[in-house]
């Protein structure tokens, strides 16, 4: 298995694993640190793609593209723990309710 | 002569109206409404030009494709910009009489950013831009639903945002995998080098479940009618009307340009959910006891028709669909204008107790039925065209089917809307005081309502700046041969 491949099946396995935590965990906290988990699963991923010419210079693009995404989700993030903070203060409780309040 | 670029001036005009809103909160009405004429004043110059020359893009800095990034704008790109500035339009004024002053600084800075990062999407050439676009768009309106404050629109706003980071995040590990693939991330480029393999299909499932979240097809809509309903009308307006929509056109763009090769069961499967969400949203809005929410639900089910174009594969059936969305976006901006106007009226918008709204807000009420004639989609109103050509696409193509969610769907926004006119007309039990409301916000929506009416009396202008570029690929009987072969 080579080195890229394995990067690869990692980052899959981080982009799972934030899912399923993010769909069983009800703290929103939680569920935001899962968020981030699979976006890193998918950085890992760009990243390792980009060296998938073995021994040549990597390829830059990919590596453009997860500093962008790195830029976009620590300003989601942000702004997520600003509004769990918001709902925490409104609701006493820092999780969604199951259905939609009257 | 050297050109104006209006491309990018539709981007960094919002922009920085945007930053000036924030930097100098006093003038922020002043800001706004330039911005937003500006705005208007770029998309009818953009339009002249591809009326003129065609198809047009444009190299950021002159780098051009592999390397930089590209502006590309054609007939789709144009329609969905001219519905944004229209709509966008409608809104700004709607809201100079909705907000008050401590609201307004916070409304005019998210709205402009909004509308850039909306019309940045609807001009981006590559499927990575497209993300960053999404992505702004998504924090923008996640933000303002949350201005409405209260826990209800909290939570729908935390909702809302988790449900776009999760979508995003599926798109961009759908753009790498492309990109790890044909080396590329500018649509054109991709449209000639994919062929269907693994990769490609899980490429296309990625996209797909992200984008179809983001535009809450059936049963992914769960997000939606809490987010719309809660944020403040002129908000709703646009979330409805615009932000949906976006995700949609991405969608569309990969399925006519990157996608066409992946055979015809993925097309079916889109079509099984539209029909479900027409039916489905048509169903709980009927159920629902306030406004705001059963318009949401409206919005669910009108979705679904766009996704009717999909099992059919046609221009013609995409062009129908399209101009769905078009009648669509102008129609239910309206109605939540006419819903936000209720609301300030009466204080409350249970439908029960609407208590004749016809008779002491007359302007309103016209707004919301004209709007209404377009969502049921009776003639002359544009919402009649799309669900025509829809209709005659399906028949075209044998599939029959498909026209009868087109019919129950119309038969239940019509028992929907006129629920609410019913008890519009009628005199509630308790007599409640009332607030006035501002007379720029019933015409602004009634304008709107209006534009929508005009879209079935006009039909052959829109129908000709489809052609432009022609994005819903060759002439028509090819297009009819392709639906005949898959």
């Amino acid at each position: 298995m080579s080195a890229v491949l394995l990067y690869a099946l990692t980052g899959a396995g981080l982009f799972t694993l934030g899912l399923y935590a993010l769909i069983i965990h009800a703290h929103l906290l939680r569920k935001i640190l899962a968020i981030n988990v699979m976006g890193s699963g998918v950085f890992l991923i760009l990243v390792a793609l980009g060296g998938r010419t073995a021994g040549a210079v990597p390829d830059v693009v990919p590596h453009a593209m997860v500093i962008t995404g790195i830029v976009v989700a620590v300003s989601a993030t942000a702004l997520a723990l600003a509004l769990v903070l918001r709902v925490q203060a409104a609701t006493g409780r820092a999780e969604l309710p199951e259905e939609p309040l009257e | 002569m050297q050109q104006i670029p209006w491309e990018v001036m539709l981007i960094l005009l919002p922009l920085a109206g945007a930053m000036a809103c924030f930097l100098w909160p006093r003038r922020t009405l002043l800001f706004g409404l330039i911005s937003a004429l500006g705005v208007g004043g770029c998309v009818a110059g953009l339009g002249w030009r591809l009326l003129e020359q065609g198809a047009q893009r444009y190299a950021v800095g002159g780098w051009g494709a592999p390397l930089g990034i590209d502006l590309y704008a054609d007939g789709l790109s144009l329609l969905m910009l001219i519905i944004t500035a229209l709509v966008g339009l409608g809104v700004s004024i709607y809201s100079i009489g909705y907000f008050e002053r401590r609201q307004a600084i916070l409304f005019w800075p998210l709205w402009l950013l909004l509308w850039s990062a909306l019309n940045a999407l609807f001009l981006s050439a590559d499927i990575f831009n497209l993300y960053v676009t999404l992505e702004l768009l998504g924090l923008a309106a996640v933000a303002l639903v949350a201005l409405a404050g209260g826990a209800n629109a909290l939570t729908a706003a935390m909702r809302y945002l988790l449900v776009n980071m999760l979508a995003s995040l599926c798109y961009l590990l759908g753009v790498a995998l492309l990109y790890h693939n044909f080396g590329s991330v500018d649509i054109a480029i991709l449209a000639q080098r994919v062929e269907a393999s693994p990769a490609v299909w899980a490429a296309m499932g990625l996209m797909s479940a992200g984008l179809l979240l983001k535009s809450a097809l059936f049963p992914l809509h769960f997000w939606l009618p809490p987010a719309h309903a809660s944020a403040p009308a002129p908000v709703s307006a646009l979330l409805s009307a615009l932000v949906v929509k976006a995700s949609f056109y991405i969608l569309l763009r990969l399925w006519l340009e990157i996608f066409p090769q992946t055979g015809a069961a993925p097309g079916q499967l889109l079509g099984v959910l539209g029909a479900a969400a027409v039916l489905w949203g048509g169903i709980q809005a009927l159920r629902q006891t306030r406004l705001k929410l059963l318009i949401a639900y409206s919005t669910v089910a009108q979705l679904g028709y766009l996704f009717l174009a999909f099992p059919l594969g046609s221009s013609f059936a995409w062009k129908g669909s399209l101009y769905l969305l078009l009648s669509h976006a102008l129609a239910k901006a309206a109605m939540f204008m006419a819903a936000g106007n209720i609301l300030r009226f009466c204080g409350h918008d249970r439908i029960a107790d609407l208590d004749r709204v016809a008779q002491r807000l007359p302007v309103t009420m016209i707004a919301f039925s004209v709007a209404g004639v377009s969502i049921v989609g009776l003639p002359p109103s544009g919402g009649f065209i799309g669900k025509w050509m829809l209709l005659e696409a399906a028949l075209r193509a044998g599939q029959w089917w498909w026209v009868i969610p087109l019919i129950l769907g119309g038969l239940l926004a019509a028992a929907y809307i006129f629920k609410v006119i019913g008890y519009a007309f009628t005199q509630a039990g308790v007599l409640r005081q009332t607030n006035k409301v501002p007379m720029s916000m019933e015409w602004a929506a009634l304008a709107l309502a209006l534009a929508a009416l005009l879209l079935g009396l006009v039909a052959l202008w829109p129908l000709s700046l489809m052609e432009i570029g022609l994005p819903f690929g060759g002439s028509e009987v090819d297009a009819i041969q392709r639906a005949e072969q898959s």
